[in-house]
């Protein structure tokens, strides 16, 4: 799948998150989280994860984290992919 | 005679205040106070250094202690509880000397017996008289009660009121007498009355902090201490209040007359005490006008010191006769220890301030909190930090069961019986896990920044660096 | 048993988190109304990922999936029914062509997935004067009828009539829909109470609900849950009345005696079917024996 255009996908509210999605070349995760130092490695974990399933190879994936849980992480991460997948 | 001096900085001059020495401050006026900073700042333009600073509580609006900190002005501080914009940098190590933690009981009962010394202690009033006859009752920047500095009035070598609210001798209604006072000094403002008091305090609205009530008021009921002459502590958190609030009206509606609430004072308790649940407040803190507004009005709302609220060596205390108390905590872990003086990162950001005096004095001490407060879990293996020791523990109560300490199987029993969803903290923890996946415990410094003071002198525990 | 069947928004990931703690029987995991058509497909996937990751123990899990009529609901059912839901909840159901349709396309799904059919229920939303007087071929249209839920605030809009508290405008349509719903041998659930501080008022509607056959209701609010769960759950004195029925019963059969009476009434099939109705809810509420 490629990452075509720039995209979000999720809220501000607490135990939520933003992702920020934007075409690269490779696959860059960028995380900012209170809880970075718990839980870090799980959300990058995951987002390789998702990006690997969708079979995105190139993009900029920002991740600003509000202490949410990793079910949610999943979902906002695969929205924003997605999004950033069809034109608009 | 008049004991009215000029300026602040005369106050330094005239107090004698020198390198090395130990200067107190109340934390009435909460995260609205002016006069810490004031005079701190007095003291590093005179070039004083090396001062320890003891004060009950250090909150957000003393982030310029940071600066006087790297500087060397201050050297050493003591409190019973500090906001994240002092506990942050502390926790990064710019302090050489650990910053030593006690309790709203173990402060004054330190000071009393002459364990911890005050050379000068600065004393905020929001009116005072020439002579120091001072109150929190009244003044633009009323804050009620000034119960923790009674203690400071009464053993500091010298002592000096600073008021914005100077009003003609004698003022009649007074909490702290002129006969611990040395010096007044009028000011403009002695603070920001918006940090000062809350407006209102507002119940939550939050389903889960609702529903955890909720279950703190059935573990009341079920305990059978809800009855006449029942006496009650809670804090004004979200579940807490609404705690409270659900209490009020099963007191109400079964007509039940309770003896004394305490704690810091909310409307609520106002409420409780004019609805008839309580024959009386005995209040060492005020948090919002309600509260300011009673304690000067209603003769069953009483100022106490902090002495009398809660220390372990005056001949009594009232957190002694305490039937139940609902807390806070920001980690619990499998032998009940809370921690309330870091967040999950290791960085200070609380302390005791009356929980673990409570705890101990209550027949029933109960921690209210959501299992996993934004993915971090509140059941750990072990707490970061011991602010209150297990033993003084006897509930845990979360949206997802509650946990009753195995040293008290007669609650157990009641809680059972009373068809509660009584579990073990093992259990909570497991669910709390499974909830927030992957977790991996925070890895500390081995430097210690703070020293945890137990209400009866000991060291509970050391707070360690936070490496970046 | 659903007392309470609580609304919860699916764009809303801190209350996903905590839905199944709120009290209710049943939680619907909204994707049509709370959810704006720009965060359509956020909601779906917060909502599948909660079904696959949360434990939501002993609390039901019904998906509100968007209108027929939208481009959405299709995808809403690829997308949750995989994960075994206990309940689809379609919207604006005006007839028995909506529930073929649904059905079939659930049943495609569940056989491309190698899943069991049939074992996810609909339960319809009656929001439309059409769907009230088609209630009884709804409710009899396909073996996953479980119950219809009555939805009174869009049904007021179609009969163009002002939606009150006192609730006289939609009194045919509450009594058709439960006679429906009985007639075809299943539950029928009331319209939710939308003013969220007038406890008073939700608790009389709820007791209007119950007196005219319902069995539980939606609400919007967790707030309301405790309050209709009360309503709807059997009192003390329906329990001891019961305990009663079966005590005679058996002290008949002990005697040998053909008819049994109790408090001078006799005890015919409907009070013992009735008598096992709310043994049979107490034990699921309180626990233990009854």
């Amino acid at each position: 799948m490629n990452i075509i255009r720039n995209a979000i996908a999720g809220t501000m509210e607490s135990s939520d998150l933003i992702v920020t999605v934007t075409p690269g070349s490779g696959l860059t995760i960028d995380i900012q989280s209170p809880v970075k130092r718990q839980f870090g490695d799980s959300i990058r974990r995951s987002a390789e994860e998702i990006a690997q399933d969708l079979g995105v190879t190139d993009a900029v994936i920002s991740i600003e984290d509000h202490g949410a849980l990793d079910c949610t992480i999943r979902a906002r991460i695969e929205t924003a992919l997605l999004r950033a997948s069809k034109e608009e | 005679m008049s004991k009215l001096i000029n300026s602040i900085e005369e106050a330094i001059r005239v107090t004698g205040l020198k390198d090395g020495m130990t200067i107190s401050f109340h934390h009435h006026l909460r995260n609205g106070d002016y006069v810490l900073n004031m005079v701190v700042d007095a003291i590093a333009k005179a070039g004083i250094k090396d001062i320890t600073i003891n004060a009950s509580s250090i909150h957000e609006v003393h982030a310029p202690l940071v600066d006087h900190i790297k500087s060397g002005v201050v050297t050493g501080l003591e409190c019973n509880y500090m906001g994240a914009a002092v506990g942050k940098e502390i926790s990064r190590g710019i302090m050489k000397k650990p910053v030593i933690f006690r309790t709203h009981g173990g402060r004054p009962s330190d000071i009393m017996t002459g364990k911890s010394h005050i050379d000068v202690a600065f004393i905020a009033a929001p009116t005072s008289d020439d002579m120091g006859n001072c109150t929190g009752k009244i003044g633009k920047s009323a804050c009620g009660s000034l119960g923790y500095a009674f203690s400071d009035a009464e053993k500091a070598d010298k002592v000096v009121v600073i008021t914005d609210n100077l009003v003609p001798y004698p003022l009649t209604d007074f909490s702290i007498p002129e006969i611990y006072v040395d010096y007044v000094v009028s000011v403009d403002k002695i603070g920001d009355p918006k940090g000062i008091v809350s407006g209102t305090t507002k119940i939550t609205r939050d389903p889960v902090g609702l529903k955890i009530a909720r279950y703190a008021v059935e573990c009341i009921q079920a305990s059978g201490l809800l009855k006449d002459g029942f006496s009650f502590q809670t804090g004004a958190g979200g579940a807490s209040l609404a705690a409270a609030a659900y209490l009020k009206d099963i007191m109400v509606r079964d007509n039940i007359k309770g003896s004394y609430v305490m704690g810091g004072i909310t409307g609520y308790m106002v409420d409780m005490l004019n609805a008839g649940c309580f024959e009386a407040i005995l209040d060492v803190q005020c948090f919002d006008l309600k509260a300011v507004e009673s304690i000067r009005t209603n003769p069953k709302h009483r100022e106490v010191s902090g002495s009398q609220y809660a220390s372990p060596t005056a001949k009594s205390c009232a957190v002694d006769g305490l039937d139940v108390v609902i807390l806070g905590a920001t980690e619990i872990d499998m032998d009940f220890n809370v921690n309330v003086h870091t967040d999950s990162n290791g960085y200070i950001m609380g302390g005791s301030g009356g929980h673990s005096d409570t705890a101990a004095g209550a027949k029933m001490a109960m921690i209210v909190a959501p299992l996993v407060r934004a993915r971090v879990p509140i059941v750990t293996k072990k707490v970061q930090c011991i602010t209150t020791p297990g033993s003084t523990i006897d509930v845990l109560v979360t949206q997802r069961g509650i946990a009753v300490n195995p040293a008290r199987q007669d609650l157990i029993e009641k809680f059972k019986a009373a068809k509660l969803p009584v579990v073990t903290i093992e259990e909570l923890y497991d669910k709390a896990m499974e909830i927030v996946g992957n977790y991996q415990p925070v890895e500390l410094g081995d430097r210690v920044v703070a020293e945890v003071v137990y209400r009866d002198g000991t060291v509970i525990d050391r707070i360690r660096q936070v490496i970046e | 048993m659903r007392r309470t069947m609580l609304f919860l928004p699916g764009n809303n990931a801190g209350m996903l988190a905590n839905g199944d703690i709120l009290g209710a029987d049943s939680i619907i995991l909204d994707l049509e109304d709370a959810v704006s058509p720009d965060q359509k497909d956020s909601a779906r996937i917060l909502v599948r990922n909660a079904l696959k990751y949360l434990n939501y123990r002993g609390c039901e899990v019904i998906i509100r999936i968007n209108d027929i009529e939208t481009p959405y609901w299709e995808d809403d059912l690829e997308a949750v029914l995989p994960l075994k839901p206990d309940v689809i909840m379609p919207t604006k159901v005006s007839g028995a062509d909506y529930i073929h349709r649904l059905a079939a396309k659930m049943t495609e799904i569940e056989e491309k997935n190698g899943m069991e059919v049939g074992k996810t229920l609909i339960i319809p939303l009656l929001e439309t004067t059409l769907g009230i007087e088609n209630a009884f071929e709804i409710a009899k249209a396909d073996p996953r009828m479980a119950a219809l839920y009555l939805g009174a605030e869009d049904y007021t809009a179609d009969l163009r009539c002002k939606r009150t508290k006192e609730g006289t405008e939609i009194f045919y349509a509450r009594t058709r829909l439960v006679n429906a719903a009985r007639a075809a041998g299943i539950e029928a659930y009331d319209t939710p109470w939308t003013d969220v501080d007038d406890m008073e008022g939700l608790q009389k509607d709820t007791e209007l609900a119950k007196a005219l056959g319902y069995t539980g209701k939606a609400v919007i609010n967790p707030r309301h849950v405790d309050v209709v769960n009360a309503v709807f759950s059997p009192t003390e004195a329906e329990i001891n009345y019961a305990k009663e029925v079966f005590a005679a019963i058996e002290e008949g059969k002990r005697l040998g005696k053909g008819a049994v009476s109790l408090r001078g009434k006799m005890i015919d099939k409907p009070i013992v079917e009735r008598a096992r109705q709310v043994l049979e809810n107490a034990r699921a509420i309180y626990g233990g024996e009854f």
